[in-house]
């Protein structure tokens, strides 16, 4: 088999997911489950055609470079034992899509199940077959998300969304645990490659951050296995529909936490911290999930606390790190997976004819569902370990592994008797299943009256589940043998121990043990009968200790007690303060790590300045300062004495000789003051009177206000100042120059720079600018101005009064004659600035300009003309739409990069050559100039977007008047 | 003789262009009414034009003159947006 066919077994299950989600807002019904089905039948079919390349510790590696600088590749990795999880997954969520295609109802909406259920699919077959421990992660993540939309299915249920919730969280705190621990390990590695990693087991163990990488990677691990003390989150899983249980929290996602422990097993098992902590939670999840199990009252609930409880079992084996120990827990993997999938498949068929999972309820249901109550005491017994089924096998394989003393401790030598203890209550909780749901006398109070078996296909997965444990349990050998040896050997490689999966090993300790638990569980089922008959649910006194409840407390006091009381111990909501902290902050981020490192501020004399450069710094100097000093009191003059800054930074610009930066410069200054003039409409009034009587504390304030200040603008002074006179080593600019015109076919430097060179950051610089202005546009839709000064301005009520008072006078005569002749003269100008525009666009390739500065004077152009007649007059003449223009912008700059893919070249490759048109002469055509023009669009649609929002605040009606609401445009 | 005249000649327009952007800067800082304020703002501009035109003649090169023509077509954009504030309260009605 080739192997980039394992791409198309990953790809395969998104594909379906998108294709089924694309049929969302339809009713079909039949076409989702079809398709879904297809895709799973599909990739079993693929994953079982891959077995002979992966016999005999063979492995089949799919590599494509992602990240190869920072070590990240996108390896797909195949072994026997990824094969058998692979064929798992596949195999079993095929069976689980076909019953769900009987199973949910014609109110469910079918297509987001399956197009969720395949998504969850692909991202267990990516944790499945990642050769590449980030990439696992990655996948990792998503298998919690898509449980987590899995969970919330039923989202009009309360339940339902809870835990969803909760199982998120845990999950993705687990999660995000464990890909700190991954990088943990790829640091002590050096590689993130799971080969490297698997082979570097010495290096990982002596290493001094073993430990803390162990115990991350645990809580990952662990939290998604459901084990204690994380195990809450699985029993409240449970309002998931019932293939989804089936599936995710029985066979597949549970099973992801115990996947990576035998992943794993190789590089960080057989240490004492690994016994312990392994070892501690599995085998208090072993007791405490089969205790708590015996005492549910709904079906699922028992079903999800015998799943924590079997998770539990396979942890333990694993901790114990012998081979022989390893072996049980594969084989345990893939045996538990078969008889609890298939018994929550009845439990769902169960549910499906009742209309109720509740224990007490159901009784004798034997007579109504013979052939569905047959399989599920046939699974049962596998669950409980009955012989002659496989679940008997790697139980007394467990009770084998458990008598063997691998570490000297309390724990070790408990465990025999903790284990038959365990496996006494998992005989007793099968015995109550069995025996509540199908015997005894008929029920009485079901919703569902009238139960009757399902249709055939409904109960196929079941019967081929079931089928399974029998041959499993019967002919091991013939069965399951040569498959889990062949996952064995690629876990444990040389180390593989001898072992026999024979039924018959003779009378010995784990058969005595086998029958004590089956005697024992028997007997302590019958004793509780009655009680469990009529109890409350839950078992006794730990019913008071309700993991939910623990988890929503701790939630409640992490992300609400605590957060408040750090906001308001530490936190401040006004502004001066936090901008204090952050000019402070930033003084000594810059000041201590050049103190400390001895910078000597040795400024080096100026000479041979012009006069009138100096002039021009000192008033351009003077103006930023006499802004700063007014912006308190007078933000009008501020903003003029900002604007003549401004302009003596764009001579500066031209003096320097970069007359570009200087024409760009000049436009994005006209834009700002307008900008700014626009916002200062919604600012309160300046004060008549200043209060001049500062306190004492007040002066003191101040004071050092201004020392911050001095001191933060000297040090950027002088930073500057010396980065700027360091003598220049041979950077990457000559470099630029060099290739522009030769490569980058145009004389523009700068230009070529963005649209050719750095193509790649321009688009994502405007994909930004495009975000900003959406996100402006979005947040002036709920601007709430301060109350006084929503009314109109006070120069427009004095001259509304005076238009009203004369009688041959309209409203708005005033300003219309006022601006009688400049409008004229704006409107005239709109054709002229719109060439302008074009010019510098179309020579912006060779000379100053280019797609920024033509966007800024095409939209200086619509701004003139609002500024003109007003926004109703501009919008009842011009139908500006900068949303298209915005979404024209990026879409011509993107196909334009994926137009070099059809010639064979990197993304974003410019050609260009120069043409000839008549009456213009020779004109460049690179295809930069495509992209260029996407920059221009994307510019005019941006700034008119802004400022056409803020515009409109002017002519919005506030509830605050109870006008009746209108929304702006 | 003549290239000496005429940098003289630049020099010295440009160091006059300079004391008539420092008055024009008097008038923003002082005022003392928002109109005069926004006059020598637009004041500052021209003599910022004429001081690109200046630049552009002693460098030779024409692209001066483009940033000069900037300020001459738009420069005066800012001016009426100012003008409309004083007048109106608000830029755009």
């Amino acid at each position: 088999m080739p192997e980039y066919l394992l791409l198309l077994l990953l790809v395969l299950p998104f594909a379906g997911s998108l294709a089924i989600a694309s049929l969302l807002r339809t009713a079909a019904r039949t076409l989702p489950s079809w398709l879904a089905g297809g895709v799973a039948l599909l990739a079993t079919i693929l994953t079982a055609s891959y077995y002979p390349s992966v016999t005999n510790g063979k492995v089949v590696r799919y590599e494509i470079a992602w990240l190869p600088e920072l070590g990240l590749n996108f390896t797909l990795r195949l072994d026997g034992f990824a094969w058998l999880f692979t064929m798992l997954v596949t195999a079993i969520g095929f069976l689980v899509v076909l019953y769900a295609r009987y199973y949910m109802s014609a109110e469910d909406p079918i297509p987001r199940f399956f197009s969720f259920l395949l998504a969850f699919m692909g991202a267990m077959l990516g944790v499945v077959l990642s050769g590449n421990i980030i990439l696992l992660s990655i996948f990792w993540e998503l298998t919690s998300i898509f449980s987590f939309l899995l969970i919330g299915y039923w989202y009009h249920n309360a339940n339902a969304r809870d835990g969803a919730r909760m199982a998120l969280t845990i999950t993705g705190i687990g999660g995000f645990c464990l890909l700190v621990g991954f990088l943990l390990i790829g640091h002590i590695v050096g590689s993130y490659d799971l080969d490297r990693v698997l082979a570097s087991g010495d290096i990982i163990r002596e290493h001094p951050l073993y430990l803390p990488a162990l115990v991350l990677i645990l809580i990952g691990a662990l939290t998604k296995s459901a084990q204690f003390p994380f195990h809450f989150w699985l029993p409240n899983a449970m309002a998931a529909p019932t293939p989804v249980s089936a599936y995710l929290h029985s066979a597949t996602m549970v099973k992801a936490g115990v996947f990576l422990l035998v992943r794993l097993w190789p590089a960080l098992s057989g240490t004492f911290e690994w016994f312990w902590l392994v070892g501690f939670a599995g085998i208090s999840t072993l007791l405490l999930g089969a205790y708590f199990a015996i005492f549910q009252r709904d079906l699922k609930g028992l079903l999800a606390y015998s799943t924590i409880s079997h998770l539990g079992l396979i942890t333990t084996l694993l901790s114990l790190g012998s081979p022989l120990a390893a072996v049980a827990a594969i084989f345990h993997m893939v045996n538990h997976a078969t008889f609890k999938a298939s018994l929550f498949m009845a439990a769902g068929i169960i549910d499906h004819e009742t209309g109720t999972r509740d224990m007490q309820k159901l009784s004798g249901l034997f007579r109504y569902l013979p052939y569905t109550a047959s399989l599920a005491m046939v699974a049962c017994a596998a669950m409980a370990g009955v012989p002659l089924l496989n679940g008997f096998l790697s139980k007394e394989m467990f009770f084998a592994e458990a008598v063997e003393t691998h570490a000297d401790s309390i724990l070790d030598q408990a465990l025999p008797y903790i284990a038959t203890l365990a496996g006494a209550f998992s005989v007793a909780y099968s015995i109550r299943f069995i025996h509540t749901v199908f015997f005894g006398p008929p029920p009485t109070d079901l919703p569902k009256p009238h139960p009757h078996e399902p249709p055939r296909w409904m109960r196929f997965p079941v019967e081929s589940l079931v089928f399974a444990c029998l041959i499993v349990g019967i002919v091991p050998g013939l069965s399951i043998g040569p498959f889990l040896h062949t996952a064995v050997l690629s876990v444990l490689g040389p180390e593989t121990p001898y072992y026999s999966l024979a039924v018959w090993h003779g009378f010995n300790l784990p058969l005595v043990m086998s029958i004590v638990a089956m005697l024992g569980g028997a007997a302590l089922y019958f004793a509780l009968h009655n009680y469990l008959a009529r109890c409350e649910d839950g078992p006794p006194i730990f019913r008071h200790l309700r993991g939910q409840r623990i988890f929503e407390r701790i939630l409640v006091t992490v992300s609400w007690k605590w957060a408040r009381w750090l906001e308001t111990n530490i936190g401040t909501r006004r502004l001066q303060p936090q901008l204090r902290i952050v000019a402070v902050v930033a003084f000594l981020a810059a000041f201590l790590p050049l103190h400390l490192s001895g910078f000597d501020a040795k400024l080096p004399p100026v000479r041979g300045v012009d006069p009138a450069f100096v002039m021009l710094w000192i008033i351009g100097m003077l103006s930023a300062l006499a802004a700063a000093f007014l912006a308190k009191y007078h933000r009008f003059a501020a903003l003029l004495l900002i604007g003549g800054s401004g302009i003596v930074t764009c001579v500066t610009f031209a003096w320097l000789s970069a007359p570009d930066l200087a024409i760009t410069q000049l436009l994005v200054e006209i834009v700002t003051t307008v900008l700014l003039l626009l916002g200062l409409r919604w600012l309160p009034k300046r004060l008549d009177k200043i209060d001049e009587s500062a306190t004492f504390s007040a002066r003191l304030r101040r004071l050092r206000d201004f020392a911050i200040a001095v001191a933060c603008g000297v040090g950027m002074s002088i930073l500057a100042y010396t980065v700027m006179t360091l003598p220049v080593p041979d950077t990457i600019a000559n470099f630029f120059l060099e290739r522009a015109y030769s490569e980058g076919g145009g004389r523009n430097v700068v230009n070529v720079i963005l649209v050719d060179f750095r193509g790649f950051d321009t688009m994502g610089e405007i994909a930004v600018l495009g975000i900003v202005a959406l996100t402006v546009f979005a947040l002036l839709r709920r601007f709430r101005p301060a109350t006084e000064s929503i009314g109109l301005p006070e120069q427009q009520r004095i001259q509304n009064a005076y238009d009203d008072a004369q009688p041959e006078r309209n409203k708005g005569d005033t300003v219309r004659d006022y601006l009688f002749v400049p409008s004229v003269v704006m409107q005239w100008l709109f054709p002229v600035v719109i060439t302008f525009a074009i010019y510098l666009f179309m020579r912006g390739h060779d000379l100053p300009g280019g797609g920024f500065a033509a966007g800024i004077t095409m939209a200086i152009a619509f701004l003139l003309q609002y500024l003109a007649g007003g926004t109703r007059w501009a919008e009842d003449r011009l139908r500006i739409l900068p949303l298209r223009w915005i979404a024209f912008g990026l879409l011509i700059a993107a196909a334009t990069g994926a137009g070099s893919w059809f010639f064979g070249y990197p993304f974003l490759t410019s050609h260009s050559q120069y043409l000839t048109l008549p009456l213009i002469g020779k004109v460049p055509t690179a295809s930069a100039l495509l992209f260029d023009l996407g920059v221009f669009s994307l510019v005019v649609g941006a700034t008119v977007l802004i400022l056409i929002a803020i515009a409109h605040q002017s002519i919005r009606t506030y509830r605050v008047k109870a006008a009746p609401k209108t929304e702006d445009a | 003789m003549n290239i000496t005249i005429l940098e003289g000649a630049l020099t010295t327009a440009q160091v006059m262009l300079t004391v008539a952007m420092a008055l024009a800067l008097f008038r923003m800082i002082h005022g003392p009414r928002a109109q005069d304020r926004v006059l020598g703002l637009d004041t500052l501009y021209v003599n910022s034009m004429l001081m690109l035109l200046t630049l552009g003649i002693s460098s030779g090169r024409t692209l001066y003159f483009e940033a000069a023509l900037i300020i001459g077509l738009l420069g005066f954009v800012a001016t009426v947006a100012l003008a409309k504030f004083l007048m109106r309260g608000e830029v755009i009605e």
